[in-house]
């Protein structure tokens, strides 16, 4: 893939991931957003968060499926921060929207209702990562300990996909489709890294000739 | 359709009614989908006519009322009561109907009942939602003897002075209006006499987070969600948030109801 193609790819991820939020802007604007707007946005960017964050967390599993798309690599920190921005406004939504700006309320919240917690929880995790997310950042941690640190990521998503069942009522199954494609992430991880031990035991060449 | 109706003093005065568009697209009603949206998109599938209630448990005869017959019990009345939801949202909503108590009165039931039992449709064929959720149907709800008989209990027929529209829960349901939502039952069609308290659906699925009695009470707070604030469906982004009032701001007609009770622990 050439540096060019690269660019443009790049471009128009950054497109993709602001365009939603202008479509939301723009309901806003025009009162497009529903009968209940603030469970409107608080979805939106909601669900926004999840997909992105899990999409994110895609990047290296599919990566590895063929040396051909190593380049996806270099949309990870792009979709990690852009997950952020949709928590941050999901965060701020509930701030300002349900608790009113009130200190008091959001403390009783997060003692008192489990999915709350785990939400906050979920946007924390993100912090870190969003801060270090700066090439600077890896030089200064070093490689390992940069990895180390982003797996969190992975914790975020789970806290996030927690909070989401939480949330909802019993006997709704929303939450399911993020709930088993972040599953599928999660195992496919260690299941890989199983069979590559297993590959590299039994035919050194094989290995070889697939990390090449 | 549209349905001849007469003006009531238990109607509320000075309430901005909810658009009919928002109290016809943003519903809850399991049966048909658990998106706010799916009983819009859905509800077309139920057939509304024939339709009867059947009068069985502690009555004298076991009965059975067609529902044209029913609309034609008592004068239809015009009442505009406030709706809260559970999940913290609210709407005001222009109901026709007539107390349930002169409903109640035709089942000639036993001075041994001591509750009210509405069950509702389940029909795989017409509701498209039943498997959709881990709930048990029919969809049952209850109310105390004293409760189902309070005059501003509405046995309903249709909102807006028209029919209810299907998503609403044609052709007839229950509201009470100064309970959470899910306790007005839906196309209703069994209404049973009970000396004891009968399961509910939402009781049996959380029974930490939805009580029997469900009285709208903002001092009583829900696991999931705040209960002294609500959001107004209609209002805009920054204008949706307002307190909510005790007994839904029937505090005076239904106190009375409860009195000596611990509304914490009957939540």
């Amino acid at each position: 893939m050439s540096n060019r193609t690269l660019k443009v790819l790049k471009i128009l991820s950054h497109l993709a991931c602001a365009a939603p939020l202008v479509w939301l802007l723009w309901l806003a604007i025009e009162n497009h957003l529903g009968p209940d707007p603030t469970h409107t946005v608080t979805f939106f960017t909601g669900k926004g968060t999840l997909r992105l964050l899990v999409l994110s967390l895609a990047v290296t599993p599919v990566r590895r499926l063929s040396p051909r798309l190593s380049w996806l690599i270099r949309f990870r920190r792009m979709l990690g921060l852009w997950a952020f921005a949709y928590g941050c406004l999901h965060l701020l939504t509930y701030i300002a929207l349900y608790a009113g700006f009130s200190v008091d309320a959001m403390l009783d919240d997060l003692s008192r209702r489990r999915f709350i917690f785990a939400g906050m929880a979920s946007w924390a995790l993100m912090v870190p990562l969003a801060l270090t997310s700066t090439a600077w950042s890896i030089r200064k941690l070093g490689g390992k300990a940069w990895n180390r640190l982003h797996r969190l990521a992975y914790l975020s998503a789970i806290a996030g996909v927690v909070h989401y069942w939480w949330g909802v009522k019993q006997g709704v199954h929303s939450p399911f489709a993020i709930t088993l494609t972040l599953a599928v992430l999660l195992i496919v991880r260690p299941l890989w890294g199983f069979f590559h031990a297993m590959g590299k035991a039994q035919s050194p060449s094989d290995a070889m000739k697939r990390t090449l | 359709t549209k349905l001849s109706t007469v003006s009531s003093p238990l109607s509320g005065r000075g309430l901005t009614e909810t658009a009919y568009n928002d109290i016809t697209h943003y519903n809850n009603f399991y049966e048909f989908g658990t998106d706010k949206g799916d009983p819009s998109r859905n509800a077309w599938r139920l057939k509304t006519r024939p339709w009867t209630v059947s009068v069985e448990g502690l009555v004298k005869t076991k009965k059975t009322f067609d529902i044209d017959s029913l609309m034609k019990l008592r004068p239809l009345e015009d009442r505009i009561y406030r709706f809260r939801c559970v999940e913290a949202w609210s709407m005001v909503i222009p109901w026709v109907g007539y107390s349930l108590s002169e409903f109640i009165q035709q089942c000639d039931p036993l001075p041994s009942a001591k509750y009210v039992q509405f069950l509702s449709l389940a029909d795989p064929k017409q509701m498209p939602g039943l498997g959709e959720s881990s709930i048990q149907w029919p969809y049952s709800e209850g109310l105390r003897m004293d409760e189902a008989m309070h005059p501003l209990t509405l046995f309903t027929f249709g909102l807006y002075g028209e029919t209810l529209p299907n998503q609403d829960g044609a052709p007839v349901r229950i509201v009470v209006p100064w309970k959470y939502g899910f306790k007005s039952a839906k196309s209703i069609v069994k209404v049973r006499f009970l000396d004891k308290q009968p399961r509910t659906t939402w009781n049996d699925l959380a029974p930490d987070e939805y009580g029997f009695y469900s009285n709208v009470n903002p001092n009583v707070d829900h696991p999931r969600w705040s209960q002294k604030t609500e959001r107004v469906i209609g209002a805009s982004l920054f204008h949706q948030r307002q307190s909510t009032l005790m007994f839904n701001g029937y505090e005076d007609q239904v106190a009375g109801l409860y009195k000596g009770m611990d509304l914490r622990r009957n939540y």
